[in-house]
This record gives C-alpha cells, sequence and structure tokens, in this order.
C-alpha cells in the first residue's frame, strides 16, 4: 500500500473539468481507486452521473481507455472486453497487462444491471465492479432504488402526508454478491480512502472477479452541505448503517469497528431527505425500526466476521427456558 | 500471392450447422451468445468447436441476449471480431444494444434465426424478429437455404468490416424450415474462408491502440446530428461494400450474391417478392405456371438492408402486376415493410405496376405452392383487369 506522499505523485488519470456536482461522491471514489489502480487499466461505466458528467462530447475526463455502452450492462460490456483481451493474450497479440474496472450507480448495479452483473461473477471474468451507492436514482432526479434506505424521501417515494417516504428496506447487495463465490467482495467508503484504496489493490489481486459497494454521498438526493460529503460518510460507517468490511474467499472480515456505536439519529438528523421524521413530531416508531434494522444488521455482521459467537438458534433458546 | 483453390466440399448440413460451420472458418476472436429455439444448435455446434479446440474463439455464455450483445459490443470495441446469433424474443431483448453497436460502428456479425416473436409465444418461423430491427442500423440479409446461411455470413461479415461501410450485419433464415433442414451445402476449404475474410482490422480498439480514448460518451444536439448522419453514411456505402464483398465471394465460390435475384422475371406480367425459404417456393411455382403459360417471375430479395430500391425498380419496372409476399405484420401500417418499400421504390418507374400484398406464414404457418398460385392469381387478375380489390390480403389464414 503506497503512502500518501507516493500516491500524490501518480498520475491523474481522472482529470478535474468534469461536471460532477461540487461535493459529489463519486468523483472522490473514482479518484481514488484510478490512484490505487496502477498499470494500464480499461474502465466500463454504467449510464448515469458519472458517465454523463465526465464524458460530454467532444470532452472526456477519463485518461484510460473508457466504454459506455448502456444503462444496465456495464457487466456484460466489460466482460466483453475482458474476454478480448485474454483472446488476444492467447494469440499473442497483446502483451500489457491490463486490468478491467466497471463502474455502476446503485441504480445500474441493485436494479436494472444486477442480472448482467450476477451474469458476469458466475462466468469469473477478472474484472472489478465497483458501485458507487448513492442510494436512488440521482442521474435522473432522485428517485427511489433498491439502495433507497427506509425511511428516505426521494421523489418517487415522497414523504406525504400519509407515507413517510420509503417503506421497504435497502437490499444487502454486498451480500448478494459474496452469493456468488467469488474471490474478493467488499464494502468501502470514501471517507477512509486508505481502507478504499487497499480494498482495490486486494480486489485487482483477486484471481477473478472483484466487487467493492462503496457508500457515495450524494448532497443533492441526501441534503447535506456540500462541504459535508466526507462527514456524511464518516458518521455512517460510526453509527453502523454502513459498515466498512471485506468478504476474502468467503472469510467476512470486519475493517472498521467504532469504539462507540453512535445511533442512528446522528446519521438521519444530519441529511434533510430523513426530516420528516423528525419535524412536526416525526416518526419516533420509524426511527426505532431503523435503529434496530441497524442493529439487528451489525450483529449479524459481527457474527459473520466471527466477532461475536453464532446466535443460538430460536429453539434452542426455547429449551433452555 | 497464390489464387485459392476451388475445391470445395459437398456436405450435408441443417441450416444452423452450415452458419456454425461458416463461423468455425472465420474463428472469431469473441462469441457471446445465449440459447434460444430455433437458434440453439448453431451455437452448441460452435460450443462443440471451442471445446474440441477446433477454434480459438473465446465464448462467452451470457446469462441474456441483452448482455450477448453488450458483450459483443464490448469484445468488438476492444477490437475483436465478433459473433453472435439469436432469435425472437432474445433479439427484442437485444434491441437496445442494436442501436448501439450499429452507432459504434462496431461490425460484429449475427445469425438470426427467424422466429415469431411472442405474443402469443410460438417458436416458428415468421420474420416479426429480424424485420422489427430495419431501422436499427445493420445491414441485414435473408438466406433462402443453407448453402445460403453459409455463404451469405461471409460476405456479410467482410462487407461490414469494410472501412467505409463499418456497420454491424445480421444473416436471417426460416427458423425450423432452414434451421433444422438438411441439404447439401458446398463449403470452402477452411484456408480459402481464412483468406477471403483476412486477418481482422479494426477501425479502432480499446485495448490495441496506444492512445487511451473514450468509447460511448454522451453526445447532445450539438453533436448527436453529425454522428448520426456520419452512421447513414455507413449505410450508403454499404451496397458497394456488399457487391465488393459479394464480387471477390463470387471468385472463390463460384456463386454469385447480389442484394435481389430475378427468376424468369424479366418477361413476366406478374412478379412475386419473397424472402427466405418461400423464395425456393415461389420458383417452383413460377415453373408450373409457366407450364400453363402464364408469365410468371420471381424476385428474391436478399438483402433488406440497406434497401436495394433502385434495383428493384429496374427489375419490377416491366411488370404489370407486383405481388409482395411478407411474412411479418407491421400493425396498423398500409401492409407490411417488404410492400411499403418496393411500392415506394416503384413510384418513379414510367409504367409502374400495379402492387398487392399477401401476408402469410405467421407463426410458422405452412406456405406451400397451393398458396402461391392463388396469391399469383389475384395478381393476374389484377395485371389483366387493372385494378385492385384489395391492396392486402392474407394466405392461408382461417
Amino acid at each position: 500500500m503506497a503512502t500518501l506522499k507516493e500516491l500524490s505523485h501518480r498520475e491523474e488519470r481522472f482529470t478535474g473539468g468534469h461536471r460532477l456536482c461540487a461535493g459529489c461522491g463519486a468523483g472522490i471514489i473514482v479518484r481514488q481507486v484510478l490512484f490505487a489502480a496502477e498499470g494500464p487499466v480499461v474502465v466500463g461505466t454504467a449510464t448515469g452521473c458519472l458517465e454523463v458528467a465526465t464524458t460530454l462530447y467532444p470532452y472526456s475526463s477519463w485518461k484510460v481507455p473508457w466504454i459506455h455502452n448502456a444503462f444496465e450492462n456495464v457487466a456484460a460490456t466489460i466482460s466483453g472486453v475482458e474476454t478480448a483481451y485474454r483472446a488476444f493474450k492467447e494469440k499473442g497479440k497483446i502483451d500489457k497487462e491490463f486490468h478491467f474496472i466497471a463502474f455502476g450507480g446503485d441504480g445500474g448495479t441493485y436494479d436494472i444491471g444486477i442480472q448482467a452483473l450476477s451474469g458476469a461473477l458466475e462466468r469469473g471474468h477478472k474484472m472489478l465492479y465497483i458501485c458507487y451507492d448513492n442510494q436512488a436514482y440521482m442521474n435522473t432526479g432522485i428517485q427511489r432504488s433498491g439502495a433507497t434506505p427506509k425511511g428516505a424521501s426521494t421523489t418517487t417515494a415522497p414523504a406525504g402526508k400519509v407515507i413517510p417516504g420509503k417503506m421497504q428496506r435497502r437490499k444487502d447487495l454486498t451480500a448478494i454478491v459474496a452469493a456468488h463465490h467469488i474471490p474478493y467482495a467488499a464494502q468501502a467508503a470514501p471517507h477512509n480512502f486508505m481502507d478504499l484504496m487497499r480494498k482495490v489493490e486486494k480486489a485487482l489481486a483477486a484471481d477473478g472477479p472483484s466487487f467493492i459497494n462503496v457508500l457515495a454521498p450524494c448532497h443533492r438526493g441526501w441534503r447535506h452541505p456540500p462541504e459535508d460529503t466526507l462527514k456524511v460518510s464518516r458518521i455512517a460507517a460510526q453509527t453502523c448503517f454502513w459498515p466498512l468490511y471485506e468478504i476474502v474467499d468467503g472469510r467476512w472480515k470486519l475493517n472498521y469497528k467504532p469504539r462507540e456505536k453512535k445511533p442512528i439519529e446522528e446519521w438521519l438528523k444530519f441529511q434533510g431527505r430523513y426530516d420528516h421524521l423528525f419535524k412536526n413530531g416525526g416518526h419516533p416508531e420509524l426511527v426505532a425500526e431503523i435503529q434496530a434494522d441497524v442493529d439487528r444488521d451489525w450483529e449479524d455482521l459481527l457474527i459473520r466476521c466471527g466477532e461475536l459467537p453464532p446466535r443460538e438458534r430460536p429453539e434452542e433458546e426455547e429449551k433452555k427456558k | 500471392m497464390a489464387k485459392p483453390s476451388l475445391a470445395t466440399t459437398k456436405i450435408p448440413l441443417a441450416g444452423n450447422e452450415a452458419a456454425a460451420y461458416a463461423m468455425k472458418q472465420v474463428n472469431p476472436d469473441v462469441v457471446a451468445a445465449y440459447p434460444i429455439t430455433p437458434q440453439t444448435e448453431l451455437m452448441q455446434t460452435f460450443a462443440q468447436y471451442v471445446a474440441d479446440g477446433e477454434v480459438d474463439t473465446a465464448l462467452i455464455t451470457v446469462e441474456s441476449e441483452h448482455s450477448a450483445m453488450s458483450a459483443c459490443v464490448g469484445a468488438a470495441a476492444a477490437g475483436a471480431r465478433t459473433m453472435t446469433a439469436t432469435s425472437a424474443n432474445g433479439f427484442a431483448l437485444m434491441w437496445e444494444v442494436l442501436y448501439i453497436a450499429a452507432s459504434l460502428r462496431l461490425p460484429i456479425t449475427m445469425t438470426v434465426v427467424n422466429r415469431a416473436l411472442s405474443g402469443p409465444i410460438n417458436i416458428h418461423c415468421d420474420h416479426s424478429d429480424s424485420m422489427g430491427a430495419r431501422d436499427a442500423g445493420w445491414i441485414q440479409m435473408y438466406a433462402e437455404n443453407p448453402q445460403e446461411a453459409y455463404d451469405l455470413l461471409l460476405v456479410a461479415l467482410k462487407a461490414a468490416e469494410n472501412h467505409d461501410v463499418l456497420l454491424p450485419a445480421m444473416v436471417m433464415y426460416d427458423g425450423f424450415i432452414i434451421s433444422h433442414t438438411m441439404e447439401i451445402v458446398e463449403t470452402l476449404p477452411d484456408e480459402v474462408v481464412r483468406d477471403y475474410v483476412g486477418a481482422y482490422k479494426p477501425a479502432y480498439a480499446l485495448l490495441l491502440d496506444e492512445k487511451p480514448f473514450t468509447v460511448g460518451p454522451l453526445d447532445f444536439h450539438d453533436y448527436y446530428f453529425e454522428h448520426k448522419r456520419q452512421e447513414i453514411e455507413g449505410t450508403e456505402h454499404a451496397p458497394a461494400g456488399l457487391a465488393q464483398a459479394a464480387a471477390e465471394y463470387e471468385k472463390v465460390s463460384g456463386r454469385r450474391y447480389g442484394p435481389l435475384e430475378s427468376y424468369r422475371a424479366d418477361d413476366a406480367d406478374v412478379v412475386m417478392v419473397a424472402l427466405g425459404s418461400t423464395a425456393g417456393t415461389a420458383r417452383y411455382v413460377v415453373d408450373v405456371l409457366r407450364e400453363q403459360g402464364k408469365a410468371a417471375g420471381l424476385m428474391k430479395l436478399r438483402t433488406f438492408r440497406p434497401f436495394p430500391h433502385a434495383e428493384i425498380a429496374e427489375a419490377l419496372g416491366n411488370a404489370k402486376c407486383v405481388v409482395v409476399c411478407d411474412r411479418v405484420a407491421s400493425f396498423g401500417a398500409f401492409g407490411s415493410p417488404t410492400f411499403t418499400e418496393v411500392r415506394s421504390a416503384l413510384y418513379e418507374v414510367p409504367e409502374r405496376p400495379l402492387v398487392i400484398n399477401y401476408i402469410y406464414g405467421l407463426g410458422g404457418r405452412d406456405t406451400g405452392p397451393d398458396l402461391l398460385e392463388q396469391a399469383f392469381a389475384e395478381g393476374f387478375r389484377v395485371a389483366e383487369t387493372g385494378k385492385i380489390e384489395q391492396h392486402v390480403g392474407y394466405l392461408g389464414v382461417r
């Protein structure tokens, strides 16, 4: 793992001047990922904020070979590039060692792109898929996705007089991906860039498909000050809303354990998308439910990571009584 | 360079086997495909070539046709010679990416084994799948038999890869009727095919070009139109590209493949227009009618995109009545696709023939000589009376 000083001397392969919002999490993540990915790399990007803001013809922010095909198919597209690479290698047409990285937002990954992702993982292409998860369809204007957390207000699941935002839980995509038995899967967040970059290095060194789900704060959708992108990212980890962990060859490992788990209110109250949970009497029962979900998920994760003993089965608990 | 040998082999092959054999001889860098009836046997046959090491193609067994075409786009953009095949609903699932492949000017070659689109679900032949994609920017050729399924795939690939053209190409043949019917196919020796298609020279290649570049950027009102205009120009160059590829193919095979093929049509009063396997049936019916002293002819349409409008005006201009057979319904349109295109092509002919349309064979409904004779009979009635009673009719529907 390179030091910060060493990183500062590495070539910028994702140039500034792109049109991502000031304070956008995605841009920070891409820069960190490309810093960590040394050597030749081909990048594929799903339709979304990252794609539209970085390649407005005739301009491009990418100083690496880059391809965009459509919304739901970046995993399939990059698997085509990677297969061509293997074919060229086999025939001696190419001697460079390439890495292949796909970027998709949560809409393009959790929802419309999950089939293509699942297929590519199962086929075993040597590629790193990075989901920059901003928890809604931000490019089209903050619509709910399978990654939108319970209680958040979006334009298609708005907080109204009767319904207080999205009523369903988000999918656990990282676990879904891990169930493909790929050599490396992880969850990361941009405030802890050393952790993210170490994960990128490990992912690219893996012998097979790898996946990193990276929390990508979006102040337009989350409604927090643009300068607080990394702060909100840190709060997500401190409240255990977004734990940092990795799954190496099926073994779960926790990468960050807060000394004291902060209450979920700290995460919720920091963002305007949860305002309705607290204003005018709010929805304390929903806040309690969200806290209970986080607690349960955190405990499950600790058990999976061997930080806690396995939970007893209900019938065993019953016997003890 | 030594002149390629004309030594050929005659072997019995079903359409799917013929297309797979052509793919084997092309030995593409990458193939991405998904099973669907009636295409499946093509890919099974090809997968066996891969498993037996008879090709060094990297085969991507994708989880859907959408991913098949998406992976083809990725592989082709990387600089690989790329092929695939599909049918019907699988083809429909590719739809979005068909347009992207064409706009990225990636000469992917695909066999489409024609099958009726759902719904209702049906596995048998009609042309509703490929006809629906006639405006997707692909070269489209219809093969009549396994021989053409083999030959046209090679011709289409060569034309697609021509740098003045640079468009993807699809070759169609009729599901089951051709895909599963064995005929004697004359194949070329491997080295002749290899020399004919030549080493692949991509116009751009993500993996091979020194300077990194961006494929598929966002293209707004300030550039989109120009890029589409360039794509149109590619299609305008396609007829010359196809003619050149066909001429070179004739040299190595002795078989000549123009955009259309007339049969006893020069002096015919009534000319039938048909695509695919039905052209074979129509040829037989023309002979029967000629024996009865009736001036019947056939114009088989081989290339549907780009549409050979000038050649059609030339070939059909002297007829009194043209009977266009379409194995597809175009809902809400005045007649089916071949009819509207043929009729439009004849608009400026000095004494233009009357044109009628028959929709036939949907969902694999058998269309024998009797039905085509019925269509011809109406054509002769129109030719004699000069009056069309019904522009669009149906053959063999209850």
